[in-house]
């Protein structure tokens, strides 16, 4: 009988713990939630907010009771955010088509055709995986510079194409797609090319959406390159642009504004990758850098 | 399978233009103009070949701000992030429920702007005319004076940094010891559940050692990360780091390539050469390390 209760009580205290344990994990955890949050719902509170409601709040609400979208209109008609918007855009879609077009042969090339020199030429490539941008960018401005290719998308777009990485990450799922398919396509009498773009591509789908999910935001958020060789406001991107308009901006300290700003800038990653969520953070966790 | 020589090489063609012209080239380059003294970038001349340029970059006060704002940074924030994502991993490790909104709520900062979001950082943390910014009412509530954390001491403003470093580079982190932790075999901790092992010994004795490689590789990846930060501090800052005292190595680079100080190549390539070694050298030291105690 003694025994029975005393096992009893064990659980109780064992279940016990386990519930504390338990609330401690879950606080933690929501702390760190809290943590992360919080600069975003400051960012879109504040771009709410009146000018002047703003200012006078000597301390700052937790609500905004008067939501207006004067600063978003501001945002877009004082500073040039749309401008930038769109630069960004092109420069984004324009890097990405063209590396996709780099790489993918190459990739192809690596994995399947048979040529001399094939695997000095991969290692050179794995070598110069290895070589921090830093390293390369200087030769690179003043090679830009030199074409009078400042302020022109040609000028930012072409030296941020490629990316070695890419190609491996690519190399090595074209690899894993059965030789046989291969063999039988020749078979019929289907020329690489064709192979390529109608067998290997569709099989390899997955691998090519996540590198230019990855392409896309790093070059959403660029901002050195863009800086050394841009100082023309009309080839501004996103993040030179919100530098811009805050050192020099709306004229007068319009926190409020340049908050609207922030969020047209964040909102199309973060709606990207909630859409595309488990594919990023998949292709992040293989691929990723910036840690 | 036959030798298609031309076809491979066509194939690689545009890959192998892009890289020649972008990064091999300048590659060789950057080490030619860090031992070219007093080149002129305008005539493209130079007085001779020689160690001038480390030797004024070393003595550089600008530089040396940077080395020991970037040497800082570098020791604070990758020994507590990673920390704290271990700590984090862990607890996500051991629950069911919400697990999947707190991962993607922590992933968030990686798809952020950091110079946008950088600025969210400052307001948070500058006081104005009109209130001593969020932060400072916050810490009023301990009794804490208002400090100004971006136009102020030096300590505030290198408090921020790496605030927000860490806050920026969690994601990754975490989103890397969630795969580790979850690839442990359920076997070895039923085994040890099975012998009685408490928890803590578990953590030391199973988990630690099986996530070690991926603890590793992400320290050696912060260092590399940390040791070229600057996007936070212009972020934090604005771009006048020299005169904010938070200039970091590589934004010392881009200074002197163009801008107030720019204009001279020279001093930017062997500045950069400079933090190539020092990245190379904390890496091998890193790897040496992990040789001897990454289990298994």
């Amino acid at each position: 009988m003694d025994k029975q209760l005393d096992f009893a009580k064990a659980e109780a205290r064992l279940k016990r713990r386990h519930t504390v344990r338990n609330m401690l994990v879950y606080g933690m955890l929501t702390l760190w939630g809290v943590l992360v949050l919080f600069p975003f719902y400051w960012m879109i509170l504040t771009s709410l907010k009146e000018y002047g409601a703003y200012n006078a709040e000597s301390v700052p609400s937790f609500i905004v009771t008067n939501p207006t979208v004067q600063n978003f209109i501001d945002a877009f008609s004082k500073v040039p955010l749309a401008d930038y918007f769109v630069n960004t855009l092109i420069f984004t879609l324009a890097t990405t088509a063209i590396m996709l077009v780099v790489i993918i042969p190459a990739a192809y090339a690596f994995a399947r055709i048979d040529f001399k020199g094939k695997n000095l030429v991969f290692t050179l490539f794995l070598a110069l995986m290895m070589i921090p941008n830093e390293l390369v960018i200087i030769t690179n401005y003043v090679t830009v510079t030199n074409l009078d290719m400042r302020n022109t998308f040609m000028g930012l777009i072409l030296p941020s194409v490629m990316s070695v990485f890419y190609v491996y990450l690519l190399k090595e799922n074209f690899s894993q797609v059965p030789e046989e398919l291969y063999l039988a396509a020749k078979v019929d009498g289907t020329s690489d090319f064709k192979y390529m773009w109608k067998v290997m591509l569709p099989i390899c789908k997955p691998t090519v959406i996540t590198i230019t999910i990855l392409k896309v935001i790093e070059c959403w958020n660029s901002y050195v390159w863009p800086r050394l060789i841009t100082d023309e406001e009309a080839y501004y991107l996103v993040s030179n642009g919100i530098q811009a308009i805050r050192e020099s901006g709306f004229g007068r300290e319009n926190i409020p504004a340049m908050m609207a700003a922030v969020v047209v800038i964040s909102a199309p990653l973060v709606l990207l990758f909630l859409v595309f969520r488990k594919k990023i953070m998949a292709g992040v966790a293989r691929g990723g850098t910036k840690g | 399978m036959e030798k298609k020589n031309l076809k491979g090489w066509l194939y690689l063609l545009p890959a192998i233009l892009f890289l020649g012209v972008f990064m091999v080239y300048p590659l060789i380059d950057v080490f030619i103009y860090s031992f070219e003294e007093g080149y002129n970038s305008a005539s493209g001349t130079s007085f001779g070949i020689g160690l001038y340029n480390y030797e004024y970059v070393l003595h550089d006060p600008y530089f040396l701000q940077a080395l020991k704002n970037t040497l800082i940074l570098v020791f604070i924030t990758v020994p507590l992030s990673t920390l704290l994502a271990l700590g984090i991993s862990v607890g996500l490790a051991s629950i069911k429920k919400l697990r999947n909104l707190f991962q993607t709520v922590y992933f968030l900062p990686y798809v952020t702007n950091t110079l946008a979001v950088g600025i969210v950082f400052m307001i948070l943390f500058k006081p104005t005319a009109y209130t001593d910014g969020l932060v400072n009412i916050f810490l009023g509530m301990f009794g804490i004076s208002p400090i100004d954390f971006i136009g102020g001491p030096y300590w505030a403003k290198m408090l921020v940094l790496c605030i927000y470093t860490v806050w920026v580079v969690m994601p990754f982190k975490i989103l890397v010891l969630t795969g580790a932790l979850a690839s442990v075999r359920e076997d070895y901790y039923n085994a040890a559940r099975l012998d009685g092992t408490s928890s803590f010994r578990i953590f030391r004795k199973i988990t630690l050692p099986m996530i070690s490689p991926t603890l590793f590789y992400l320290v050696i990846t912060g260092f590399i990360g940390a040791f070229k930060a600057y996007n936070d501090a212009v972020a934090l800052f604005g771009t006048e780091l020299n005169v904010a005292e938070m200039n970091t190595i590589v934004g010392y680079i881009y200074d002197r390539l163009y801008g107030e100080g720019g204009g001279y190549p020279s001093y930017a390539s062997a500045a950069a050469i400079i933090l190539f070694a020092i990245v190379l050298t904390i890496t091998c030291i890193n790897l040496l390390v992990s040789r001897k105690h990454v289990h298994y």
